[in-house]
């Protein structure tokens, strides 16, 4: 009963016309429209005759769609029979799940990109970028103020952590991938568990061991720095794990046979041929790092002024400045959040894009492999049809 | 027996000993691995220093605070200070479990059922909304997303009051516990979708296809082959989706409206609260160097333990049911 339904009348078809089995039919359209308006007719009256009138629309909604889902359910099974009727409930799921998804990733850029417009390219265009904030609480419309100074800070901060922690972390990398002794196990449980600690955490640590003892002068772009540190190590660790294991044995195994020692066939053979993705694992920690906010408040300061040194005085820093600016917040300082938080994310974005791109070369050995086969099932077409 | 027949082969030692496969490594080469070791230590030693060192400042006030800590509300520091993080532990898993509630359904919805090229746009998309920072959700939250939470909100203490945790309470609507679960919700999306992603996909694929072929439906294949291959996969994904929930401090520090001390409270819509990560960012530059930074660093490691054994236990899971793969 349920396979009547994947067969429409052949008498017609060409047979040599293969049968597209996920056509929509115009049938599959009206059962959608319909049931969906019915679903809001049925929902009218019941509205009407319950006295709620037109006032209460979001109720409106909700009964609505839970009588649609209702409505074009029983239409499915009735006609199509059980099987149908459930593959259709998953769809409507999937749809669902995928456009709230989707939808609040499209509505935060919207409104961060509409908000932070004024500040970062609108009114206070060049002034945001070349300006401190130093003049920020004088009441003067025509002050220069911007975001300068935290970019700065920012800046300087992540470089430091990354210089600090891609060469420890590839490293580490390296010994998990290359020659697994036994610290291996304790490290993979480490990354695990450093790479689920809340960052909080990690400035909690930075703040009681290096801000605390130097009686609060230990704000300071380097303490920072240890907090992203700490943050950035596991995710660049776990990533360039994984991509040194797509390095084949087969060349690790041809460099040992030439008479490479251990270290040349680890920093002339492995190391290179995974440079892309390994680039590709740094820049996705430099990503995650920028984004943190809670460890940089707890180490960073905050400082309105342009600190071009990391290790004298406290600093600011893009999410910590954007914090402050929020907690202050009067209308002007308003736009201020807003810009920050856009400039924050194109940052962010732009890194990760950078990422996927260089990532996507190191799958180059995949996509040719791909079309490898590509070309296979073409031969083997034209061999069965000869 | 018929071994014991054979003569006795005489083996001369000088010349017949099995040769060492391996060469012995030179200097740099041991070196070499010494460095790697050297770095592999560090980033243990490193974990294990922020453990201790977090332990033994805490110590003295889980020792004179003893269970209180745990149990009572009262975060009153000062000369006799008084220290009680219940009401922002169960704020905290209060928030983890709203976001687990509404992200699990989302991230199963978003693996299957899109065919290919639209699921590898939406795949990249999601990925996407992980790299948005925390902030940044915080301030689209606090601005934008709480007020048009206020319509379903009103309408749910209104008509879905029944339910316990939606009964009207006091104060205003809005700046709650549960806008920040929904906004952490979508947070904890991505990775909850990218981990049982990967479990799912290990599926075999002639068990799917033989389904299929056994005129199941999509939905057949998912329910009786992929779901119960995937299972144990699925729910450690679900665990480090709240591993990462409880630790959410930044979007959970803007959008909630933090009371000093909150109680348990089970009027999850209505704003006020707190949760741990919030209580240490908004406390820890009033508290001073002393009992009051000690109290916070113990509120800092019970998150820490709690998100610790969470995640732990699901990456157990996760890479159990890789094994079985």
């Amino acid at each position: 009963m349920t396979f009547a339904i994947d067969q429409p009348s052949t008498e017609a078809r060409d047979l040599d016309v293969p049968r597209r089995l996920s056509a929509i039919t115009r049938e599959d359209v009206a059962e959608l429209t319909l049931s969906a308006i019915a679903a809001a007719c049925l929902v009218a009256v019941a509205f009407v005759l319950a006295g709620f009138g037109t006032s209460d629309r979001l109720g409106f909604l909700i009964c609505w769609m839970a009588v649609f889902v209702v409505n074009y359910i029983a239409v499915s099974a009735k006609r199509h029979g059980a099987l149908v009727a459930k593959d259709r409930l998953a769809r409507l799921w999937v749809v669902a799940g995928a456009s709230v998804a989707l939808g609040a990733l499209g509505c935060i850029l919207f409104y961060v990109l509409v908000n932070g417009w004024y500040a970062a390219f609108g009114h206070q265009f060049p002034s945001f970028w070349t300006h401190d904030f130093s003049r920020g609480g004088v009441l003067d419309t025509k002050a220069r103020v911007g975001a300068l100074h935290a970019i700065i800070g920012t800046l300087e901060q992540v470089g430091l952590a990354t210089l600090a922690t891609t060469p420890l972390a590839i490293l580490a990398a390296v010994y998990l991938n290359e020659m697994p002794g036994k610290l291996a196990t304790p490290l993979r449980i480490v990354v695990d568990a450093m790479s689920g600690m809340p960052s909080v955490i990690a400035g909690l640590f930075i703040y009681i061991i290096w801000v605390v003892p130097r009686k609060l002068h230990g704000f300071s772009g380097l303490a920072a720095a240890m907090a992203i540190a700490i943050i950035m190590m596991p995710t660049v660790i776990r990533t360039a794990e994984e991509v040194l294991r797509l390095v084949p044995g087969t060349l690790r195994e041809a460099a040992l046979a030439l008479g490479s020692p251990e270290r040349r066939m680890v920093l002339k053979v492995v190391l290179p041929t995974a440079r892309a993705g390994l680039v590709t694992a740094v820049i996705l920690g430099v990503a995650r790092a920028t984004g943190e906010t809670a460890p940089v408040i707890l180490t960073a300061g905050g400082n309105p002024r342009l600190n071009l040194s990391p290790f004298s005085g406290p600093q600011a820093d893009l999410p910590q400045q954007v914090y402050s600016w929020f907690q202050t917040a009067g209308p002007t300082s308003l736009h201020e959040t807003w810009g920050g938080a856009l400039v924050l994310i194109l940052v962010v974005l732009t890194l990760f894009v950078l990422a996927r791109l260089l990532g996507s070369g190191r799958s180059a050995r995949a996509k040719r492999r791909r079309s490898a086969r590509r070309r296979g099932r073409a031969v083997t077409r034209q061999t069965i049809t000869v | 027996m018929t071994v014991a027949a054979l003569p006795p082969v005489i083996i001369s030692e000088t010349s017949d000993s099995p040769r060492a496969i391996q060469s012995p490594r030179s200097f740099l080469d041991r070196l070499f691995r010494l460095v790697l070791k050297g770095c592999a230590g560090t980033v243990v030693v490193l974990i294990f220093a922020i453990i201790l060192f977090l332990a033994q400042k805490a110590w003295p006030v889980l020792q004179s605070s003893g269970l209180s800590f745990f149990t009572t509300s009262v975060w009153r520091p000062g000369v006799i200070g008084q220290y009680g993080i219940l009401g922002d532990l169960i704020g905290t898993v209060t928030v983890a479990v709203v976001a687990l509630v509404f992200a699990f359904p989302i991230s199963l919805a978003i693996n299957q059922y899109v065919p290919g090229a639209a699921r590898r746009v939406l795949i990249m998309l999601v990925d996407l909304l992980a790299a948005v920072p925390s902030l940044v959700y915080g301030l689209w939250g606090v601005f934008v997303f709480d007020a048009w939470l206020t319509g379903p909100t009103t309408w749910m203490s209104k008509y879905a009051a029944f339910f316990p945790l939606f009964r009207p309470g006091p104060g205003a609507l809005g700046r709650s516990l549960f806008a920040c679960g929904l906004v952490v919700a979508i947070m904890v999306t991505p990775i909850i979708t990218s981990v049982s992603r990967e479990v799912m996909s290990q599926t075999p694929v002639e068990q799917c296809e033989g389904a299929l072929a056994l005129g199941g439906a999509k939905w057949g294949v998912i329910t009786d082959v992929i779901l119960p291959f995937a299972r144990n996969g699925i729910i450690g994904a679900a665990l480090l989706g709240l591993g990462r929930a409880l630790g959410e401090t930044m979007a959970v520090t803007l959008i909630l409206s933090i009371t000093t001390n909150p109680t348990p409270t089970s009027h999850i819509l209505y704003a006020g609260g707190g949760t741990i990560p919030a209580l240490i960012v908004d406390w820890y530059s009033q508290v001073g160097p002393g009992r009051g930074l000690d109290a916070l660093t113990l509120a800092g490691l019970t998150l820490f333990a709690l998100t610790l054994a969470v995640n732990i236990f699901a990456r157990m899971i996760v890479s159990k049911s890789a094994r079985t793969a």
